[in-house]
């Protein structure tokens, strides 16, 4: 376990990067977080933020791209565009929850 | 104990580049039954996930994974798999494939792994891409009409190794 600093916030990180305390995830952390992978958040990203903290509360686990989808109702398709290229983990991410482990 | 390893300036965040090597997947869908659907399916998402160029070919048993007329219907048999672990004999008796395939079936929905139509729709907006086997749609006598919209077209054998070239392949 390591700490990173971004956008000013200390930060308990993985060995890649993602975040390991969920008590250390704020908005304004997220929005670093966003910034540094070139993901500026608007209205939809906060929904799906919401979502994934929400479903990680109650679960234990980071939904999978196709939980995302179904639970909000928003195409696979429009996920890629919010979060382009790797998006369940990019939402991960910056929710500042691990990988999901689902394989669908 | 934390320690501290990277200053302000270079702050430690996960890759999310796709890989830079390019890396494609080639998948051949050769099987139309309902348990051999999935791997392909189920890698195909995974890849692109990972931001990795897929292409599904389906051909022979595996055109009833986009035929319209099979496709939300495929089966599953517990015939000659032992991996069932049910007695060989029982396999063959009346009904049995359709209750085996209502148990898997129920199997995949109870994790929230969606039927094969919607699986490919998945992949399609995962930036996937379907291709049809022309021999196989020439040998059952389908065009494009018959097939599930998503796929971009039939093709050659030839014409899938060409746009495939350095990709890594799968046969299922």
């Amino acid at each position: 376990m390591s700490t990173t600093t971004i956008g000013g916030h200390t930060l308990t990180v993985d060995q890649e990067g993602f975040l390991t305390d969920r008590s250390e995830w704020s908005e304004e952390v997220a929005t670093a977080l966003a910034e540094q992978i070139g993901v500026t958040l608007e209205s939809e990203h906060w929904t799906v933020l919401s979502f994934l903290r929400a479903e990680h509360a109650q679960t234990g686990e980071t939904p999978t791209l196709r939980r995302v989808s179904t639970g909000l109702e928003i195409p696979v398709k429009h996920l890629f565009e919010l979060f382009p290229v790797k998006p369940a983990k990019k939402m991960a991410y910056v929710a500042g929850l691990p990988k999901p482990r689902g394989c669908v | 104990m934390t320690t501290d390893l990277t200053p302000e300036t270079s702050p430690l965040v996960p890759t999310f580049d796709a890989p830079p090597s390019g890396r494609k997947l080639a998948i051949i869908c050769s099987k139309g039954s309902l348990d051999m659907a999935y791997p392909g399916l189920i890698l195909a998402n995974a890849a692109l996930g990972e931001g990795i160029e897929v292409h599904l070919f389906f051909t022979f048993w595996g055109f009833d994974m986009i035929n319209r007329e099979h496709m939300a219907e495929l089966k599953f048999t517990p015939v000659g798999n032992p991996a069932t672990h049910m007695p060989q004999g029982l396999g063959g008796l009346p009904g049995m494939t359709a209750l085996a395939t209502h148990k898997l079936r129920k199997s995949i929905a109870d994790l929230d792994v969606p039927d094969v139509p919607e699986f490919l729709e998945q992949i399609l907006g995962s930036g996937g891409h379907l291709w049809a086997c022309r021999m196989s749609a020439d040998m059952q006598h389908l065009t494009e009409k018959d097939l599930y919209e998503g796929v971009e077209g039939i093709i050659s054998a030839s014409e899938f190794i060409e746009m495939t070239e350095g990709a890594q392949l799968l046969f299922i």
